[in-house]
């Protein structure tokens, strides 16, 4: 793997930002897209744009062809049994909706319990509460350490036949953590509980074979995994899937409609009512060929000693302090400046050209945690650099200047 | 080019690090808090309102980001001694300024010192942090049920 051509690849990290080369490390928050998902976009629209499913004609054809292409090539990326157990959505936000409102309506009620964690994304935590206010279900919340690893021993106690299902990020987006998602699922499933797994952070960044993990919901977005943005997948278990009653109704989604009963279309199209976005699921499976050109060992790999790099130097540069540091974590380096708030480092550092987030990353929970109102929080991919690290460091000790 | 500097005056810079006017009052007769959800900011404002509609007193307290340490310390200054009706004009100027087109000059009559702010027009994504202290003194002056946000 080639860091030249891999940079190659992305168009838009050739620019300047106030001058500097732009370093963009807010990967966590969406990645940047590689020529061939542009492209992959571009030729639906110049080519082939048409609706799919309803078309006798070329371009309905060639969509529609395209649109389950990517269907197929999602279900191979994932190791996925079957395409009918791939549901495209808008992303992950909507995926973990969709389980909630459809998977959790029929199946949670008073005195069940939800357990998520401590580290949850909100669109892991609000989706949750909505459906225990509905049906007077409990949420549970796994503790976590200092560390920003879970409390194992304590989601060993928190598991007991009240608990329906579990939800868990698979990389947190605010942490780095990765966490055992395989032993997690396992001990779930030993009380009979269903497990959904949020995979939005870690599906760019670490293999994720459905069938070996045996998850039973699983979504992502293809905006971090080098897609478009407002398009991803739940992946789930095709007879949790036939069970549940539709999310959405509308075109698609049917087989036989009249005033007096509709006939609801197989799998997946059950799940997907409506116009999708066709470009985006047809970008996101550009996406995906191009992650596995690149395979997950070189990213692994390559990801680890980037992030080696900027802990060693995070660890060196006086007044900050880590936020995360797990064993197993991957691409986040989060963090706080005694003497500069994260708000003002994002500002300061842009006029760098070095991209970072500042808030709470969507995680309150955990700044609420770790007693910060927010972090300053540098992601990475596979298209950084170590002078990029350098740049993030040097542009912090000039913001720290500026606050002495 | 705009530079940092338009943005982190040297007084911004003193008033985060020593904010005026900083604590609880005790006894206040209005008080409110505030959100900047973006980025985490997080303000309670207290004030003491007298028969004639005087602003007494005022005191801030709370978690931000220089901009918005910085703006209700100024504010605060500004603001103790004054009539509502002063405070709703001078929320007025300041808004326009934080808002204005970036080669109009800030009125600096009307807002006296809290011009230096005038640097945050260059900076969408900072105009709320240093309107927020604002909207949250007006929600306490109105006794609102909710906490102000910058929307
Ligand atoms: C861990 C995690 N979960 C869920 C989401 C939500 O993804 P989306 O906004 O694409 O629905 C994100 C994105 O910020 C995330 O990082």
């Amino acid at each position: 793997m080639h860091i030249e051509d891999i940079r190659n690849d992305f168009p838009i990290l050739d620019q300047e930002i106030f001058g500097h080369p732009l370093v963009y490390l807010d990967n966590a928050a969406t990645t940047q897209k590689p020529q061939c998902v542009i492209d992959a976009v571009r030729k639906y629209y110049e080519k082939d744009n048409s609706n799919i499913h309803r078309g006798v004609h070329s371009l309905s054809e060639r969509a529609t062809r395209d649109y389950e292409a990517a269907r197929e090539t999602i279900r191979h990326f994932f190791n996925v049994k079957s395409s009918r157990e791939v549901i495209f959505t808008r992303g992950t936000t909507e995926s973990i909706n969709l389980v909630a409102s459809s998977w959790g309506g029929a199946n949670v009620s008073e005195g069940d319990e939800i357990l998520i964690s401590h580290m949850e994304h909100h669109s892991n935590i609000v989706p949750w509460q909505m459906l225990c206010e509905r049906t007077g279900a409990k949420l549970k919340v796994i503790p976590m350490h200092e560390s920003g690893e879970l409390d194992m021993v304590a989601y060993a106690d928190l598991l007991s036949t009240r608990t329906k299902l579990v939800g868990i990020v698979h990389m947190s987006n605010a942490l780095g953590t990765i966490n055992p998602i395989k032993s997690m699922i396992e001990q779930a499933h030993a009380v009979g509980a269903k497990v959904l797994v949020d995979g939005a952070q870690a599906a760019a960044h670490i293999a994720t074979d459905i069938q070996a993990l045996d998850v039973d919901f699983y979504a992502t977005s293809a905006h971090k995994m080098y897609g478009p943005t407002g398009v991803g997948v739940l992946i789930a278990k095709e007879e949790l899937l036939e069970a549940m009653p539709p999310y959405q109704g509308g075109g698609d989604m049917i087989l036989m409609v009249t005033f007096e009963k509709t006939q609801y279309n197989a799998l997946p199209h059950k799940f997907e009512a409506g116009t999708p976005n066709i470009a985006g699921v047809i970008g996101f499976g550009a996406a995906l060929r191009y992650i596995e050109s690149i395979g997950f060992a070189s990213i692994v790999k390559r990801e680890k000693e980037l992030l080696i790099y900027a802990t060693q130097q995070a660890e060196t540069f006086t007044g900050l302090r880590q936020i995360g540091t797990a064993k197993d974590k991957a691409c986040v380096l989060s963090f706080v400046l005694d003497t500069v708030h994260p708000h003002d480092l994002g500002t300061i550092l842009d006029r760098e050209g070095v991209a970072i987030r500042a808030g709470h990353h969507c995680a309150m929970p955990v700044m609420q945690f770790y007693q910060v109102p927010a972090t300053a929080r540098a992601s990475f991919s596979i298209y950084n650099t170590e002078q990029e690290v350098d740049a993030l460091f040097a542009a912090l000790g000039k913001a720290r200047q500026m606050f002495a | 080019m705009f530079s940092l500097g338009d943005l982190y005056q040297e007084v911004i810079i003193d008033h985060t690090k020593s904010p005026r006017n900083f604590g609880t009052l005790d006894p206040c007769n209005h008080d409110a808090e505030g959100f900047n959800p973006l980025c985490g900011d997080q303000l309670h404002i207290y004030v003491q309102v007298d028969a004639q509609n005087t602003i007494e007193d005022i005191k801030f307290e709370g978690q931000g980001c220089s901009i918005s340490t910085a703006s209700a310390s100024l504010m605060t200054q500004a603001i103790k001694g004054k009539s509502v009706a002063d405070f709703k004009q001078l929320f007025a100027s300041f808004h326009h300024m934080a808002t204005a087109d970036l080669d109009e000059k800030p009125d600096e009559e009307a807002l006296g010192k809290l011009a230096v702010l005038a640097g945050v027009k260059e900076f969408p994504s900072r105009i709320k942090c240093a309107t927020l202290c604002w909207h949250t003194l007006k929600s306490a002056l109105e006794d609102a049920a909710e906490p102000a946000k910058t929307e």
